[in-house]
């Protein structure tokens, strides 16, 4: 078998399923350790919008917080909102999740992603220096928080590789001229699938939880979030 | 008095004299329940809780950074109890158990260090409540014996006499007897059916005795009965702050026997802010019950009086003054609007601190660390953010609504040659009463 068509058929199947088993015995164990209920008497009683209202205040630093921010707080704004116009914006990205789940988008220009493209490399490695420099970040950074910054940036580094090749819409599944750099480019994002559920990747989801339940708590006690 | 409770707390305190790790992760993490749990896991190791935490940000140390604190119990938690704990144990990847060596470098961290005042916990973009996290860890090692010994000795004292510092009842009923020659006006002791009892911290009834007499002309202004209980009076809760669940329920349950016996309405929680915390939010939950009574912390009552028209106040503090917000009240307690609007009923020229109500620094003595002697050096030097804030007001004076905050800054006041009076809020009301009226000569309180 062909190394594109290993990275698009097998292999591609077998990240995602371990992407949603294991995102899914994460989130199950964690369940399982259970909880007891609040016996006090509740202060605020609408706890699922504080818990809503805890997952979105959190996207932002409190006010009071703000003028202490490091460039490694507004620096991850940049690499996660570029991440998230590469992957969602560009049109052979579109056609990739058109041809698994056939839902389809308007793309953005190849232009503006290239850009973000750009943005988003500095941007990553910004945050591993910052992590590296930092003494706060170094002592608290361990393999997970390294290995999580090298499978993001790889798909990143094949992908700008993979641009190279010419691309025709509406063409996703017709082999490229040069397969090698897209079964890279493939392969990379699926070590990234592979990876997320079992470490640092996974506060993707767990972040909600984490935020809903301190949002929820706070607002039963009538307390600031 | 709850006798097994008792003598299960006294069985805990006994076996933690005997440091033992594994006991410790064993309860670190049967203390990471399910929302534990999703945060535990959640946190990305941004940092941004260091500079949150007046310890991190005064002695710069990357040890003090709040999450960091958390090592051992994430730890333990990941090797035992995490979704791929089994996995990573079968692979050789799991952490290493946590070690006595560990616990005891880290009990300086958890303990002397932190303050419980939920700054982490308000920064953290991922939403983790860290200094819950703390509070459960503290159970771990309170269980495992590494514990700070002043609280371990604190707690035994509590367990004994019933508080930290050995104030028994013929020393809070000599201070009550003192108030009444003060005042003129009669303390009602064990007023069964009484509409509010009140209990009192030890640092209340022997360094700001006055608040007793405070009590007694604001509850004869309000006209409403209340009662002080001869057992069953103290409300700081040293198993609260050490992490000792056995205890924490055994000193609660005190209050709620009194309660009970007494068939009280509410129960008034103190100037205190952990005795607030520990009454209000954990109390039902250690004892794994719902009350058949209310908990109103005092300020709330007296803001909740003065709104209704039953506290009628005459005159205001004309110094300029600000606002201490203790934390366990305001950012962990949900008490932000209360507390503020009574000093503002009450001083003409108040100001805010910079950050002031929710983001407002801890004093440096919560959480326990004012008991803890070995800290003194540190908490000291953490009081300097406190001091930032409160300089840059200008203010003459100070108010706040917590004996312990009012102890602990007095002494940092001290320490820094700084001439500034702390007044306790309570205090400060029953100074502004309106001058009793006749009618209200013979609505003799109880």
């Amino acid at each position: 078998m062909e190394l594109l068509a290993f990275a698009r058929g097998p292999a591609l199947w077998a990240s995602l399923a371990v992407l949603v088993a294991g995102s899914l015995w994460r989130i199950a164990g964690i369940l399982r350790r259970g909880s007891q209920p609040d016996l006090s008497e509740p202060r605020g009683t609408r706890l699922l919008a504080g818990a809503m209202r805890g997952i979105f205040a959190r996207m932002i630093p409190r006010r009071e917080f703000r003028r202490r921010n490091k460039l490694g707080v507004w620096n991850g704004y940049v690499y996660h909102l570029g991440l998230a116009v590469i992957v969602f914006g560009y049109l052979p990205h579109i056609h990739f999740v058109e041809r698994l789940t056939g839902l389809a988008w308007p793309p953005l220009a190849d232009p503006v992603v290239y850009l973000c493209v750009g943005v988003t490399f500095v941007s990553l490695f910004i945050a591993l220096m910052e992590r590296l420099a930092d003494p706060v970040r170094r002592l608290l950074s361990g393999f997970d928080d390294y290995f999580s910054w090298f499978v993001v940036v790889l798909p990143l580094a094949t992908g700008m590789i993979a641009i190279q090749q010419p691309y025709t819409p509406g063409a996703a599944s017709a082999p490229p001229l040069d397969p090698l750099p897209l079964a890279i480019h493939l392969l990379s994002v699926e070590l990234l699938f592979l990876w997320l559920p079992f470490g640092k990747l996974a506060h993707a989801f767990l972040v909600f939880a984490s935020r809903g339940v301190t949002g929820a708590a706070l607002t039963r006690k009538g307390a600031a979030l | 008095m709850n006798l097994p409770a008792l003598e299960s707390a006294r069985t805990a305190l006994d076996s933690a004299k005997a440091p033992d790790a594994r006991r410790a992760a064993r309860e670190f993490v049967a203390q990471a329940g399910r929302d534990a749990a999703f945060q535990l896991e959640s946190c990305v190791h941004c940092g941004q809780c260091a500079d949150a935490c007046h310890f991190h940000l005064v002695s710069g140390d990357p040890r003090h950074t709040p999450i960091y604190k958390l090592q051992p119990m994430l730890k333990a938690y990941q090797r035992e109890a995490a979704p791929f704990a089994s996995v990573k144990k079968l692979l050789g990847l799991a952490p290493p158990e946590v070690t006595a060596e560990e616990l005891h470098e880290w009990s300086g961290l958890i303990y002397d260090s932190c303050n419980l005042c939920g700054r982490c916990t308000l920064v953290c973009p991922m939403g983790i409540d860290i200094a819950g996290l703390v509070r459960l860890a503290r159970e771990g090692m309170a269980a495992g014996g590494f514990a700070p010994a002043d609280l371990y000795k604190a707690a035994e004292r509590a367990l004994d006499t019933g508080s930290p510092i050995g104030v028994r009842w013929p020393a809070l009923k000599r201070q009550i007897e003192l108030q009444e020659e003060e005042t003129g006006l009669k303390v009602p002791i064990d007023a069964e059916g009484a509409e509010y009892m009140v209990v009192l911290t030890s640092i209340e009834i022997m360094g700001f005795s006055e608040a007793i007499g405070a009590l007694a002309r604001i509850f004869r202004q309000a006209g409403a009965s209340w009662t002080i209980p001869s057992a069953g009076f103290e409300a700081t809760n040293v198993g609260v702050q050490m992490g000792s669940r056995e205890v924490a329920a055994t000193l609660l349950s005190r209050i709620v026997d009194a309660a009970e016996r007494l068939k009280v309405k509410t129960v008034i929680s103190p100037e205190c802010g952990h005795a607030y915390s520990a009454l209000r939010w954990e109390g039902p939950n250690l004892l794994g019950r719902r009350y058949g009574f209310e908990v109103v912390q005092i300020s709330e009552l007296l803001d909740r009086f003065v709104r209704e028209g039953r506290l009628r106040l005459r005159g205001k503090d004309t110094r300029r003054l600000t606002f201490h917000d203790p934390c366990q009240l305001v950012r962990r307690g949900g008490l932000t609007e209360a507390p503020r609007r009574l000093a503002g009923a009450v001083s003409a020229n108040l100001v805010d601190m910079p950050g002031s109500g929710a983001a407002s620094f801890c004093c440096g003595g919560g959480g326990g660390v004012s008991a803890i002697h070995r800290a003194e050096a540190l908490r000291f030097a953490a009081f300097e953010k406190k001091k930032q804030q409160i300089e840059a007001t200008g203010a003459e004076a100070l108010i706040t609504a917590c004996g312990n905050c009012r102890n602990v800054l007095e002494e940092a006041i001290e320490h820094y040659g700084m001439t500034m009076p702390v007044l306790g809020l309570t205090e400060m009301v029953a100074q502004y009463l309106e001058p009793a009226q006749p009618i209200d000569t013979e609505r003799r309180a109880g």
